[in-house]
């Protein structure tokens, strides 16, 4: 069997004298202990935020759309911004948990949980902006396949927005399955470690009776092998899907085939950046910083640094393919977009998301926990910005000179989005005080091969106790 | 057959994995292996057959395909084509383009949840089951054999002592 063999060169991922039973009390501390005042604090902040957006929502569905700063000519602007940009924060956590799983990439492991429900909760917020923005969101229902004794007609299937809705349905719901699938086993270790026998009662409930049988854990791995499978070509689809709502109109400006993959590579690196927003703050908070290392960190710079390249050669891309295509139309609409009235939002877009993950080139500053923390922000403010650019300025100056105008957000737009922001810190601050927020069971699987502790060992020669199998078996 | 089991801890899963193999091989029969996260190999080394879970989510996104796809056949050509920018429902084939993300999407929907379905059954999982775990150290950092007791009881657990276990239980089953 496996001899737990790894290059030596590889850096270990969990650091410190680590063994089972410590990776156990050091997931199940933060959910076991109290809270502290500074997550009080920022739980209040969060829960107020949640409620001004509820109170602008109902502001929103009392009095109607007309609250929003939406016009004639720009019909679109913040509510899709941000509905983009809630998406495409999801994606990563789907990246982190299916992606990296068929990479084999043992790093995930410490940080998939986290990320999953950051997709989780993001996709939450998203779906709530295309909703409200329906007016009556009561005929919510109206957008699923149901005879048209509702209406005239029945949903129509040529719609990017009605594959939008399969898109993020599915999106949603298979993201959760897989969350709650691999919580199970977590789960499990905190029911059989609760004291009171409410916890121990809601743990069971929540655990599902999970008990780790070897046959539960066979078709648990398989099944978490074609989720991943699965998962992989619905991210790449459910972003393709959201850049159809542009691309497959006939507004110079979003009518390019590009937009697929460059809004996935948009998504991946504004999600990576929000996990390391969450993470960097989680690690310290929770005492997590064996788990979630810095080389944890530094690697999901690396993949910021690289999407955002990507996304940077997205937008030359766009220039170049509008001054070559010939088209007027489209070479003003890129013109307009970077040198017009917006010119200042063009201008932090490219300054946020193309110049600022450059300096991760530099290994110093991409082992930097607050220059990490920093950009995570700073390109959280760019993907806003990318979204808002690409709607509001392709919009805004259209055929009929006429009709150009500008588009001033109201405070019922800002208090929707702040809204948003604070539900889904709500969501976030008591998932990390009550939920395994390391899928342990994974973490303990990888202990042998990628932890100090058995590194060290293999190093002295595995002359001692936890490795003597190494010997009987190669 | 007695309904007397033996129960033998492990703390480690490579001592585990020997144990597996000691025991198969003094022909014990293994009745069930409780891990606190899965062990790689183990499977094979207690002889499990592999598991046809992924056949079943290959068989379930077929159905998904097919649903996506007679379902739009029904909504966009039979009950009430239209022609939209010029470009008539004639016929599903010629129209396929546009289905092809739906068609993807719900592919996907049905291989995934009905798998996941198909797996909490098969694995008993479901809110309110009560867990089976004969120890809760089995969820933390040990690991649990549990072997049918056959022939000389004191014996057996002579043989378990000496395969590194660090507890070993005569438990009577009902």
């Amino acid at each position: 069997m496996s001899s737990h063999y790894e290059a030596p060169i590889r850096k270990p991922l969990i650091i410190g004298d680590k063994n089972y039973h410590d990776v156990t009390v050091d997931v199940a501390r933060p959910v076991e202990g109290r809270a502290n005042k500074q997550w009080w604090i920022a739980f209040s902040i969060a829960l107020a935020a949640f409620l001004w957006g509820i109170a602008c929502v109902a502001y929103t569905v009392g009095t109607g759309i007309g609250t929003w700063g939406s016009n004639k000519t720009v019909g679109w602007a913040w509510d899709i911004t941000n509905f983009v940009w809630w998406v495409g924060i999801g994606h990563a956590g789907t990246l982190i948990s299916a992606v990296l799983l068929l990479f084999r990439q043992k790093w995930r492991m410490a940080i998939n949980r986290s990320a999953e429900a950051m997709t989780i909760f993001s996709v939450i917020q998203a779906a709530m902006f295309p909703v409200f923005h329906m007016g009556r969101p009561w005929l919510a229902y109206w957008v699923m396949p149901i005879p048209n004794q509702f209406g005239s007609l029945w949903v129509n299937f040529n719609s990017p927005l009605l594959w939008d809705v399969f898109a993020i349905s599915t999106y949603l719901s298979v993201s959760l399955v897989f969350w709650w699938t691999g919580l199970l086993p977590d789960f499990a270790m905190l029911r059989d470690r609760a004291i009171t026998p409410f916890t121990k009662r809601v743990y069971s409930i929540l655990s599902f009776g999970w008990s780790g049988r070897a046959k539960d854990w066979q078709r648990f791995e398989e099944v978490s092998l074609v989720l991943a499978g699965l998962a992989t070509p619905l991210v790449l689809s459910v972003h393709t899907i959201v850049s159809f709502d542009f691309a497959t109109s006939v507004i110079p400006g979003w009518h390019t085939t590009i937009l697929p993959p460059y809004f996935v590579a948009g998504a991946i690196f504004s999600g990576f950046a929000m996990v390391n927003t969450l993470l960097i703050i989680m690690r310290k908070v929770s005492n997590l910083e064996a788990y979630i290392t810095v080389q944890h960190i530094e690697l999901m710079n690396i993949v910021i640094m690289i999407t955002g390249s990507i996304v940077g050669i997205a937008y030359i891309t766009e220039l170049f393919v509008a001054w070559y295509s010939g088209v007027e139309y489209e070479q003003y609409a890129f013109l307009n977009r970077a040198t017009g009235p917006y010119w200042w939002a063009y201008a932090l877009m490219m300054t946020c998301n193309v110049i600022s993950p450059q300096v991760m080139w530099f290994k110093k500053i991409r082992t930097s926990i607050f220059v990490s923390f920093v950009i995570s922000i700073v390109v959280n403010i760019g993907m806003w910005f990318e979204r808002f650019v690409i709607i509001v300025t392709s919009l805004h100056r259209d055929y009929l000179p006429s009709s150009w105008t500008m588009f001033q957000p109201t405070f019922v737009d800002a208090g929707f989005f702040i809204g948003t922001i604070g539900f889904f810190f709500v969501l976030f601050l008591l998932y990390s005080r009550s939920f395994p927020v390391i899928a342990q069971a994974e973490v303990k699987s990888i202990m042998k091969t990628s932890s100090e502790t058995y590194k060290k060992l293999r190093e002295q020669g595995g002359h001692d106790n936890h490795s003597h199998s190494e010997q009987n078996h190669h | 057959m007695s309904n007397k089991v033996i129960h033998v801890l492990y703390n480690d899963d490579d001592i585990l994995m020997d144990a597996v193999r000691q025991t198969r091989a003094a022909h014990h029969h293994i009745e069930e292996i409780y891990t606190p996260f899965p062990v790689h190999g183990l499977d094979k080394a207690m002889g499990l057959a592999p598991t046809r879970i992924a056949i079943t989510s290959f068989l379930y996104g077929l159905v998904g395909l097919s649903v996506a796809t007679a379902m739009m056949n029904y909504i966009m050509i039979q009950d009430w084509p239209q022609d939209i920018g010029g470009k008539p429902s004639f016929s599903y084939i010629q129209n396929m383009p546009a289905f092809v993300p739906v068609m993807f999407e719900m592919t996907v929907f049905f291989a995934a949840h009905l798998m996941v379905i198909t797996f909490y059954m098969r694995s008993k999982l479901w809110p309110f089951k009560e867990a089976e775990n004969p120890d809760v150290r089995t969820t933390d950092d040990h690991f649990l054999m549990e072997v049918a007791v056959h022939g000389d009881e004191d014996q057996m657990v002579a043989f378990f002592e000496k395969t590194g276990a660090v507890e070993v239980k005569v438990i009577d089953k009902h």
